[in-house]
């Protein structure tokens, strides 16, 4: 069923998506493109020393990769660089892998509905993306594709 | 709200059409496939498909090398595809048409080998807003390998091409127009034998995208007066692969072979080669024959059908999808042209096409989202991407209901 991709939490954040605005003092930024649906994001991150003080977003996409941009902001804050890389990764299991769905992720387990609609993995992973390039400082728009 | 046209078409049967697609009797995530995405490409009918595995399985040989049997009998289906593409494209000589992979290449044939040839620094190319990348980019590479000057003719909100503004553009350095003769992204069909005329009198050429005009509507390009023609296979209920690059002999005659090969050869030595005469000149290497053969069978159905009674059925059709999709609230079609085809593109306020696509897939329906490899357009429309119905003449008045209950849950989910 449908449901089972725009879960309540999904919808959620899609039409309230949080953490959504520009943000002044950012330390690193970042912007990522899907050219296949035109979404577009940008990200910032304030950074104090190797933790993630504080991240927003701005853009235009799909209920699933704002609802991604979203979420992903509300788990970031407080981890430290190595923590978000490999929360990246975990992520990316979660939605490429039959890899058994666990609590570590916390919310962002909503997006496992998202392994069974291939075609929508990349509207998923965008903010992710652009989160790595953030943080590894490479100043180009990241691209799905 | 919509109605059903009240008149029938004479000599049209939709239901017996259906029949004809082995592919449109199924059922998607448990509900009865509803494609409408013919404009991507269109579904096969059984005679294309038969035709396809009748040459594998009894005819396969090369073409136009062999003595024997086989190689006569495949030389002959594939060149009898090339008299078939003559009258269906109403051109005078069958050696004015060149196979090629589909209508990208089509272009990219002539940007290439007359485009490298003739367009001299300083020169004009004029395209249009509401080209498909295949009609961009391969004259932008040529703009910026010769130092010419890329020109676009800007259309209206209706997505209708501003024909003041063309002739303005006109002038002694335009060598080349390249238009879509419908848009794949708006459905206008433009008017490419004014656009054509106008060309001519400022001394420049045209080539004509006919990917999506040749599944829906008569082509002559003798009337039109078209330079250059290019079609796909795969669009017009062929497979893929295979396309239709129509030429005027003088024209090919003056251009340099796209790629060597054999084929396109008459006499090779180390020190030179003669090339071969048109269209062979142009068609180096073995060739996509099955595709051939499958083009040729396709070409033969829809002939069949009688492309008029074809044309009257879509609109009928595009008529009443308009209307449908008109009345629900939040939707704007984009592309409103008063000349259109069967493509209804459109966007839904506060909900992203990616997302209606999926719903709608649940439901067994099959539509295109994103931006239709035409960026340009989707910039002028201020939208990041559009959802796209394209219809043919397979498709039913009910399948439009579908689609329209489809649409509701949609804002059911998204509201």
């Amino acid at each position: 069923m449908v449901h089972d991709l725009y879960q309540e939490t999904i919808l959620d954040h899609s039409k309230r998506p949080r953490n959504c605005h520009p943000m002044q003092d950012a330390t690193r930024q970042a912007e990522g493109y899907n050219p296949l649906c035109g979404d577009k994001l940008k990200l910032y991150l304030k950074m104090e020393g190797d933790i993630v003080k504080d991240v927003s977003f701005v853009g235009s996409g799909c209920a699933i990769s704002t609802a991604s941009a979203s979420l992903m902001t509300e788990s970031l804050k407080g981890k430290s660089r190595e923590e978000a890389l490999k929360m990246l990764e975990r992520f990316h299991e979660l939605l490429t892998t039959d890899v058994e769905v666990t609590k570590d992720l916390g919310k962002l387990v909503v997006f496992c509905g998202v392994r069974d609609y291939p075609a929508r993995v990349k509207c998923a992973t965008l903010a992710w993306h652009t989160l790595k390039s953030a943080l590894t400082n490479s100043n180009e728009t990241v691209s799905t594709e | 709200m919509s109605t059903l046209p009240k008149e029938p078409i004479v000599g049209f049967d939709v239901d017996a059409i259906r029949e004809d697609f082995p592919v449109l009797r199924q059922t998607v995530h448990g509900k009865p496939l509803v494609y409408l995405d013919s404009a991507a490409t269109a579904q096969k009918p059984s005679a294309v498909v038969d035709a396809i595995r009748h040459f594998h399985e009894v005819d396969c040989a090369n073409i136009h090398r062999g003595v024997h049997e086989l190689s006569q009998r495949s030389t002959a289906a594939y060149e009898e595809t090339r008299a078939k593409v003559r009258k269906f494209l109403h051109a005078k000589k069958n050696e004015e048409l060149i196979f090629v992979r589909g209508t990208t290449e089509g272009i990219n044939l002539v940007s290439s080998s007359w485009g490298r040839k003739f367009v001299k620094e300083g020169d004009e190319i004029v395209i249009s807003a509401m080209e498909h990348h295949s009609n961009i980019v391969p004259w932008q590479m040529l703009c910026e390998e010769k130092n010419a000057k890329l020109r676009v003719i800007p259309m209206n909100q209706r997505g209708e091409l501003l024909m003041d503004e063309y002739e303005k553009l006109l002038n002694p350095r335009t060598r080349m127009v390249a238009v879509a003769h419908v848009s794949n992204a708006l459905g206008t069909i433009n008017p490419v034998r004014q656009i054509i005329e106008l060309a001519h009198k400022a001394g420049a050429l045209v080539l004509i995208d006919g990917a999506q005009a040749a599944p829906h509507i008569k082509v002559d390009v003798q009337v039109l007066d078209a330079d250059f023609y290019t079609m796909s296979g795969h669009k017009v209920f062929g497979p893929t692969g295979i396309g239709i690059l129509y030429g005027k002999t003088k024209l090919l005659n003056a251009m340099p072979p796209y790629q060597g090969g054999g084929d396109m050869i008459k006499v090779v030595t180390f020190a030179r080669t003669t090339y071969n005469d048109l269209p062979y000149k142009f068609e180096a290497g073995t060739p996509n024959i099955a595709g051939g053969i499958g083009l040729g069978a396709a070409l033969d159905y829809v002939n069949r059908l009688h492309i008029d009674r074809v044309a009257a059925y879509e609109h009928q059709l595009l008529e009443y999808g308009t209307g449908a999709l008109s009345a629900i609230p939040g939707l704007r079609i984009i592309g409103t042209a008063r000349e259109k085809a069967a493509v209804l593109s459109f966007v839904m306020e506060g909900i992203h096409p990616h997302d209606i696509g999926t719903v709608l897939d649940r439901q067994g329906i099959a539509v295109r989202t994103g931006h239709h490899c035409a960026q340009p357009v989707m910039d002028f429309f201020n939208v990041p991407a559009t959802t796209r119905a394209s219809l043919a003449f397979y498709n039913t008045f009910g399948e439009i209901d579908a689609l329209v209950a489809g649409l509701k849950k949609v804002k059911e989910i998204f509201a």
